[in-house]
């Protein structure tokens, strides 16, 4: 909301700097979110009379000017406009001036002719014709009114307002006005807020004979009011009001359409003008719009309505989209004779529901949409024709039509000071709370606070308590410490994740942050064959685009992303991963859909390959004390290289295997999707299952006493067979004394022959009560070799 | 033979104090003091000595013996030290060769900044508590006082997956969640990722994290949530920090207010950082609104709370001096790096 500072001082005489009124409005409620003054822009424009003009002696289109700025000697200003004949008032840009578009004014000479300035058009001033209608688009503006020669022409045009511009919160539609927010004012500095009561209109006829109104929708049409003019004298406004509607960011039309802004601007009240002649059958009813009805509003758009949509129709269909926009016919025109004028209060969730089924929102629209005052209506409809006839615009015809069948009362509230004093934190002395109340409209009598209609926000103790606050000043109050106990700990699920990323940040991965929506075609550039369940996603009804439409059912594409992202800034490795959320369809579209928590990672370059991914996988394993784990080979499921995928299945404490996710390497196929040319690694894993599949606090073990003995074993076998199931079969051979194994060699060569391969293991062995022999370790290597020998494997000869 | 002794002893001192390299000094120790060597064959030649003589000259034997072992082990000593110390010598390398970094991941500046958020909430008594990102219209707009058609909706555009089920716009319907299943005393805050319908721009994301608080117990007051988010503020950014409310509307709080801080970067003076205001907008907060109490079961004539709610963002870029919000979701890892190095952090 855009105010013209003088025009609400004309309600409430506050004097003080623009800076000054903009910082105490805000802390009073008023959000200022900035202020200008046009002539600030402006420097060293003043006003010239043209008092001699003669051609250029070397130019067919150039004039130069005398030009009489009220001091001894005129300026010389040669001119390429063709509208001047002489005694003309101007604005005169003398040498040094700046204009409103940054251009700045040197003395000079135009084709020899000396030139000390320049003379200025509307819009070298940042003006239209619609704000000066007798001015001319390309010549020089001609002032209509006397103004004192050498005075600045920025007073004399009114570019010297002061304009504030307001973040209006939606429960004070209010406020979207001069008067709501001169009230506010008013109160802030401590002034007397000057009402102005429009008089009754009196005019000759009388508007029954007509005119008829009827309203069929009464739930979402509260008050209608209507009055007319005849005999329509269209004109441009005169200039102090086309100056604030401009200054308001309104644009003049002509005076009716002028007086239906202004007061809307003034009053907050949306108008309407209508032309007599284009209500067909005189007769005007506020319904719900029928089947299949349609209407081409103002702005030249059809529009198909919908049956719960008002409109206000006359006998052959919609003029108008209730409190949205008119049709095209309903607007007022130069050959308008008689007009209608409409004031009403529509339902403000019916306005908004069509105006978003529209998509057309419109001044009106946000008005009605936050729940106007119906009492409005009425005074609004008495300025408008007191207007009329201050601009003699036209004849009123007499009465008014207004169908309001439950004024609205305003409604009381008890006034407790303990109450608002308890929520508040504050011990203010009731008359402080009446004192502030009092000049923001409400009465208080015997302990009642009566509300003014206008504030349709105000309904309970809170809403008085936010006043007093206000007036008082948030930050006069005190701050206190919360008082009670403050007991507070992570659950054991935030220390766990925390624990995760702890680790895997520990292992060189990167935590990441990606968006949680894509486009289909991320299943495609992952590979997921068509019939994946993962394509099952949840939509997103209103998306940006198809690309943001989708709520990922696996964050492998968004890591993949990362990736790629990374790899096309050239760097040499990338090791990622991203607490993420992934997404599924609930079990019925009434219920909120499943989201999981995964850990997702992802890795290219050197030292990132199978195994160095699978040994973050085993580290984050070991760190949440999963008891028991497996893996099993996967054929990757399309995303992944067929040969190198493994599905992680962890044992849960007290129950079941589950599978926790996979891990393997990105088959090539969807690295050409992301244009990525090295080999990634990628894992998907569950930190919902993780969790469950925890341990609990490590417990110590006594360190050993005793030595251990170390065995190496080289062991050759066929290639397919799984160096998981040696290490089990090592294991269970070897028993409690097998301490423990590790693999510190693998060959394939051909040494060992086609479709061979060597595993080779060390085991330490140790028995907690006593120290081994060498014969005790051999009789365990030989127990071990003859597990091994059932499965095809022995000792490499 | 008394001459033979003292002329070993000359000769033997001279040569062993000479000696260059264990082998040398080891020939030498056999060539005196060996079972063949020159001073074992001296004290051969002991029988023929007249038993006056014979006491004297042994004594002078051993007394030679003696330092020339001495002197074989101080050369030895000597010339195992010069030995190590041209070792040492030899082993010197540029000490200003950079260092083999351990490998270590790092956390994204999003993260590091939650954490801390975190540890002072959870200092002050607030649990942290997390929810579904989907939510229920219900519990995102309706029991928050922002019925279907109520015109506060437009502030947050709001992606749809169903009529009733949407991506929620913030994180109070975990506010509700709270309010339903648990009885004041209620302290917690809700951090969590949130959806609106807005283009991404270097301030904006149709995505972004958002950090929601909420207390409610018998007599909190509106100056105890000034209290609050004051000590927040100068936990975050430092005890100089200066906090400024002014009066706003939410429609779940009533009163409510918006919060600014002074400015970290100028500390209140005006700066590019602050267009010159001195005060930067970082928080929107108020006393919960009795209708919303009530929608949860819990009346308002006993209990009282605040809620507030700041973007995640917006201090991280903030903190961090970040000039875009698009580079935390871009995830270049040389913008990553950059919050993992320089400094402590939380």
């Amino acid at each position: 909301m855009k105010l013209p500072v003088s025009w609400a001082q004309s309600y409430a005489p506050f004097a003080c700097p623009p800076a000054e009124f903009a910082a105490k409005m805000t802390m009073s409620g008023s959000k200022v979110e900035g202020w200008e003054r046009e002539s600030d822009r402006m420097e060293n424009v003043v006003v010239g009379r043209i008092d001699a003009i003669e051609r250029h002696p070397d130019s067919d289109h150039l004039w130069v000017c005398q030009v009489n700025i009220g001091a001894a000697e005129t300026i010389q200003i040669v001119t390429g406009a063709q509208n001047l004949k002489g005694g003309e008032l101007c604005p005169a840009a003398l040498h040094g001036a700046k204009l409103p578009n940054g251009m700045e004014i040197r003395k000079g000479k135009l084709r020899g002719v000396e030139s000390n300035g320049m003379l200025c058009s509307l819009g070298e001033l940042g003006l239209t014709v619609h704000d000066y209608p007798a001015a001319t688009e390309d010549g020089i503006l001609v002032l209509e009114e006397d103004a004192p020669l050498g005075a600045n022409a920025a007073e004399a045009l009114g570019m010297d307002e002061v304009v504030v511009e307001f973040e209006i919160t939606p429960n004070r539609p209010d406020c979207l006005s001069v008067r709501g927010l001169a009230r506010e004012a008013a109160a802030t500095f401590g002034v007397t807020f000057k009402d102005h009561v429009p008089p009754q209109p009196t005019g000759q006829g009388d508007i029954n004979t007509h005119l008829s109104v009827k309203v069929e929708a009464a739930d979402t049409c509260l008050r209608y009011a209507a009055a007319m003019v005849e005999n329509v004298r269209i004109a441009p406004s005169p200039r102090w009001l086309r100056q604030r509607l401009r200054h308001a960011g309104v644009r003049p039309i002509n005076n009716i359409v002028d007086i239906t802004n202004y007061v809307m601007l003034e009053y907050g009240q949306p108008m309407h003008a209508f032309d007599y002649a284009y209500v067909n059958g005189a007769k005007i009813t506020v319904r719900r719009a029928k089947a299949g009805e349609a209407i081409v509003t103002l702005d030249g758009v059809s529009r198909p309505l919908g049956e719960d949509m008002m409109v206000i129709a006359d006998e052959k269909g919609p003029i108008a989209v209730a409190g949205v926009m008119g049709g095209e016919f309903s607007g007022v025109y130069d050959t308008t004779q008689k007009v209608v004028f409409e004031s009403a209060a529509f339902h403000g969730p019916s306005v908004r529901a069509t105006s978003r089924k529209l998509g057309l929102r419109t001044e009106s629209s946000t008005r009605f949409e936050k729940g106007l005052d119906p009492s409005l209506a009425g005074d609004a409809l008495r300025r408008a024709l007191e207007l009329v006839v201050e601009l003699d615009a036209g004849d009123l015809v007499g009465g008014l039509l207004d169908d309001y069948p439950a004024p609205r009362q305003p409604h009381t509230l008890p006034l407790q000071a303990d109450k608002i004093n308890k929520l508040l934190g504050t011990a203010l002395p009731e008359q402080r709370m009446i004192d502030i109340l009092l000049p923001l409209g409400f009465a208080v009598q015997d302990g009642q606070i009566t509300v003014p209609t206008s504030r349709t926000d105000v309904t309970r103790d809170c809403d008085i308590a936010e006043e007093v606050a206000r007036f008082v000043g948030y930050n006069t109050l005190p701050s206190t410490i919360l008082g009670g106990p403050a007991q507070a700990m992570p659950t054991e699920r935030q220390r766990f994740e925390s624990h995760c990323i702890d680790i895997l940040v520990a292992c060189g991965l990167w935590q990441c942050e990606t968006f949680s929506f894509y486009s289909p075609k991320s299943f495609d550039a992952i590979c997921l064959p068509q019939n994946s369940p993962l394509r099952n996603a949840v939509k997103i009804m209103n998306p940006f685009g198809e690309d943001t439409s989708l709520m990922r059912t696996t964050a492998l594409p968004s890591l993949l992303e990362v990736v790629a992202r990374n790899w096309a800034a050239r760097a040499a490795a990338c090791a990622v991963f991203e607490q993420a959320t992934e997404y599924h369809p609930g079990p019925s579209t009434d219920e909120l859909p499943i989201e999981n928590q995964q850990l997702v990672m992802a890795a290219y370059g050197e030292g990132w390959d199978y195994l160095a991914l699978k040994g973050v996988a085993e580290t984050l394993l070991a760190a949440a004390g999963v008891a028991a784990w497996e893996l099993r080979r996967a054929d990757g499921g399309g995303s992944f290289h067929p040969g190198r995928c493994a599905e992680i299945f962890v044992q849960i404490p007290g129950g079941s295997l589950e599978k926790l996710g996979v891990l393997g390497e990105v088959h090539p196929a969807v690295n050409e999707n992301y244009d990525i040319k090295a080999r990634v690694v990628a894992a998907n894993l569950s930190l919902d299952i993780l969790f469950r599949a925890r341990g609990g606090t490590p417990q110590s073990k006594p360190l050993p006493k005793f030595p251990a003995l170390t065995r190496d074993l080289a062991l050759a076998m066929n290639e397919e067979v799984p160096a998981a199931n040696v290490a089990a079969a090592i294991r269970a051979a070897g028993g409690a004394r097998l301490e423990s194994l590790a693999l510190f060699d693998v060959y394939t060569g051909e040494k060992l022959g086609e479709g061979r391969k060597s595993l080779a293991y060390s085991l330490v062995l140790r028995d907690s009560k006593t120290t081994l022999t060498d014969a005790d370790a051999d009789a365990i290597v030989a127990k071990v070799l003859k597990k091994l020998a059932g499965m095809g494997v022995a000792l490499r000869s | 033979m008394k001459n033979q002794l003292e002329k070993i002893r000359a000769e033997a001192a001279g040569l062993i104090a000479a000696a260059e390299g264990e082998q040398t000094l080891d020939a030498l120790r056999v060539r005196f003091l060996g079972k063949k060597g020159e001073l074992t064959a001296i004290l051969k030649q002991m029988g023929g000595l007249s038993t006056e003589e014979r006491p004297f000259v042994g004594a002078l034997a051993n007394e030679v013996r003696g330092e020339l072992e001495q002197a074989v082990a101080a050369r030895a000593g000597a010339l195992a030290a010069s030995a190590q110390a041209r070792r040492l010598a030899a082993e010197t390398i540029d000490v200003t060769l950079p260092g083999k970094k351990p490998v270590l991941g790092g956390r994204h500046p999003r993260g590091i900044v939650l954490d801390e958020l975190k540890t002072i909430f959870l200092g002050m008594g607030f649990s942290v508590a997390t929810g579904p990102e989907i939510e229920y219209d219900k519990y995102n707009f309706e029991m928050l006082n922002m019925p279907k058609s109520h015109p506060s909706r437009d502030t947050q555009d709001t992606f749809y997956v169903t009529e009733n089920i949407l991506l929620r716009t913030q994180t109070s319907g975990m506010q509700i969640r709270t309010m339903l299943s648990q009885k004041p005393p209620i302290r917690i805050i809700c951090p969590g990722r949130v959806y609106r319908a807005d283009a991404a721009d270097a301030t904006h994301s149709p995505i972004f994290n958002q950090i929601e608080g909420l207390a409610v117990d018998r007599g909190i007051t509106f100056t105890d949530m000034k209290g609050t988010l004051d000590l927040f503020f100068k936990q975050l950014y430092g005890p100089e920090t200066k906090t400024r409310f002014r009066p706003h509307h939410f429609a779940y709080t009533e009163p409510s207010a918006e919060m600014d801080m002074s400015c970290y970067k100028c500390g209140g003076k005006g700066c590019p950082m602050c267009k010159g205001e001195g005060w930067i907008e970082i928080l929107g907060c108020g006393m919960v609104h009795p209708k919303v109490l009530e929608n949860c079961g819990i009346n308002p004539e006993i209990y009282s709370g605040f809620a507030f709610g700041a973007g995640l963002e917006r201090i991280t870029l903030m903190r961090y001096a970040i000039d875009d919000m698009r580079l935390l979701y871009d995830n270049d890892l040389r913008f990553l790096r950059q919050f993992n190095e320089g400094g402590m952090q939380p």
